[in-house]
């Protein structure tokens, strides 16, 4: 594994969730270690099922871990009660794959940015000034914040849905992003788009991006740590180049087997 | 030269909204596709691919309506004909139509062995339940499903067993033409090999003769048609051989296309991905010249003024740019 320079933001030690009790117990994530540094982009990689979303959950804090702990910026994660989890909250944010299923139906966009400019501590500047950021956001995404207001979630298109999620994130500026399959909705040439604007967010705000995905090839291009995942176990870890084009574990051999491929001569006889 | 089964002359189609504007989703395509062979669709999300699998079918109904055009599927012209007929005679056995949600395709109150009858029944009236578990049970085998899975509802099946029986079912009539609308695109990587798998050994064993699919994915087109069409706009834009349009392509658009392509194959992260810059236009008021004419960095104030004729090359390529091939290959080359 290569040296690594950012300063810790993120540590697991045997993290374990296990649902359910006696004979219906699933063990969902099994005693995983990882150690995610600033400024990093890390993607954790696994066919649906095994257990990448369950992990993404305990490290935004949404469900409680089994046994283990997670360390945030070298101390044990103390979220316990509202008050601290709300605290957390600024620091760690999230990009779920369906971004039409993340918005309030019922609340305009202007009041979507506005909560996000709230949380940060803007809730007693003028509103002149709130429009401002909006307006800043927006454009960041090549969105038109003009174009935006008065309308509700619905109106927009998924890809108009998902920049809008990244203006969000370029509102609360947090430091570590968590996103849960953000290009899977949308097509390849809008995904490019996306990507971009998730690698310039970075640059700018110096956060970790932890990319949850299936996508085995954006992984490579985008990641500078890969973790593999298999039935709630990380079985294989490291550089994107180390883990995704010289491959150990039987598991990521296949997972890459498995992408059609347009270099190499894809082998459909192995299923 | 194979046999034709599927031409499309000067296709048209157009949906009408609540407040009675056209949007012209499908605008003069042409196509055709021989015996044995499967075309694929490309293109960005709102360019009409799916629109264009709807109406290949010849089943309009509202929003969608048919302007001109015909569909030829093994000789019979299909276009004309009454939505009843089509239902009757077309659908399921001259063109089967996988759609882009087959996984929330399924009645969850109904077993899957009751849609295989309600498919079989408006063609085969007289055929006996117990004749048809038999065709079903026969096809699952050859396709490597399990028997069960018959008595089964949707709900206790995987997301990618859910695609496969689907697909199943569409072609347990054996259609002549099978469109495909992104039939693997939520699947994860492993499901979705299995999925392609089935759709070549149904290719293979006869049970349909040519397919259409549609997808964003080029890797994957790459991999599984013999032919590529770009679209863009509700025209293509381009036509040619699988390896060609990847390798070598001539219209701008599907040049960049080709650069949003991300494989996990050594040297990639070293390319830059390119996005292509703005928006589709609005097609409801179709722009008059070249409709790719204000994202190209090619464009010159001509394009946008006329009509851009579609050029034939010698080996059955076709493309829609007022740039000649040579002149294409030498901008793309000095970048």
């Amino acid at each position: 594994m290569s040296e690594k320079r950012g300063k810790e933001c993120l540590r697991g030690k045997g993290v374990t969730k296990i649902f359910g009790v006696g004979d219906k117990k699933t063990v969902a994530v099994d005693h995983v270690d990882f150690d995610f540094r600033e400024g990093e982009i890390i993607s954790i990689v696994g066919e649906s099922g095994s257990g990448k979303t369950t992990l993404s959950k305990m490290l935004l804090g949404l469900i409680s871990v089994t046994e283990g702990e997670v360390y945030f910026q070298g101390e044990p994660r103390d979220i316990k009660g509202s008050k601290k989890k709300k605290e957390y909250w600024k620091n760690i944010q999230a990009i779920f794959q369906d971004p039409f299923s993340s918005y309030n139906m019922f609340n305009k966009i202007d009041s979507v940015l506005l909560d996000c400019i709230n949380m940060r501590g803007g809730k007693h500047l003028p509103y002149k000034e709130k429009f401002e950021m909006m307006s800043e956001a927006c454009h960041f995404v090549n969105l038109e914040f003009k174009e935006l207001t008065n309308k509700y979630p619905f109106e927009l298109s998924g890809g108009q849905m998902q920049r809008l999620m990244i203006a969000r994130i370029f509102l609360l500026k947090p430091k570590i992003l968590l996103a849960d399959e953000p290009t899977s909705m949308i097509d390849a040439c809008s995904r490019s788009t996306i990507l971009d604007m998730l690698l310039k967010l970075r640059d700018e705000i110096n956060m970790t991006v932890i990319f949850i995905t299936h996508d085995i090839g954006l992984a490579y291009y985008i990641s500078d740590e890969v973790y593999i995942m298999e039935h709630g176990k990380f079985v294989e870890y490291g550089t994107a180049e180390d883990c995704i084009i010289h491959p150990q574990a039987a598991y990521t051999k296949r997972l890459i087997s498995d992408v059609p491929k347009i270099y190499e001569e894809w082998d459909l006889s192995t299923v | 030269m194979g046999k034709v089964m599927l031409e499309v002359k000067d296709l048209k189609t157009k949906y009408v909204t609540r407040l009675r504007e056209s949007v012209y989703a499908v605008d003069g395509v042409s196509l055709k596709i021989e015996e044995g062979k499967s075309l694929g669709v490309a293109g960005e999300s709102g360019c009409g691919k799916s629109t264009l699998a709807l109406s290949l079918m010849g089943y309009y109904f509202a929003p969608l309506h048919y302007i001109s055009g015909s569909i030829i599927v093994d000789g019979k012209e299909i276009s004309g004909m009454k939505p009843d007929d089509v239902r009757r005679t077309v659908l399921g056995t001259d063109v089967a139509y996988i759609p882009q949600a087959a996984m929330n395709a399924l009645n969850p109150t109904q077993k899957i062995i009751r849609f295989i009858e309600d498919v079989i029944h408006v063609h085969m009236p007289k055929m006996t339940k117990k004749e048809i578990y038999d065709l079903a049970r026969e096809r699952f085998e050859i396709l490597g499903l399990p028997e069960d899975v018959l008595q089964k509802h949707a709900v206790e099946l995987s997301g990618g067993m859910k695609q496969r029986t689907v697909i199943a079912i569409s072609t347990i009539l054996s259609p002549k033409v099978l469109i495909a609308d992104e039939p693997s695109s939520a699947l994860d990587v492993t499901s979705q090999k299995m999925v392609i798998k089935m759709m070549r050994d149904l290719m293979e064993k006869g049970y349909i003769k040519s397919m259409i699919f549609i997808t964003h994915e080029l890797p994957l087109l790459y991999n599984v048609t013999d032919d590529i069409m770009v679209m863009y706009a509700g025209q293509i834009v381009e036509t040619g051989s699988a390896k060609e349009m990847v390798f070598d392509p001539l219209h701008p658009y599907t040049k960049g296309l080709m650069g949003s392509i991300i494989v996990p194959e050594a040297g990639v992260r070293e390319n830059k991905l390119t996005a292509i810059p703005g928006t589709p236009p609005n097609l409801k008021h179709p722009p008059k010249g070249c409709r790719f004419a204000e994202r190209c960095k090619y464009a010159t104030p001509t394009c946008a003024g006329m009509e851009i004729p579609n050029i034939s090359l010698a080996n059955g390529r076709e493309y829609r740019c007022l740039m000649s091939e040579r002149k294409i290959r030498e901008v793309y080359e000095n970048e």
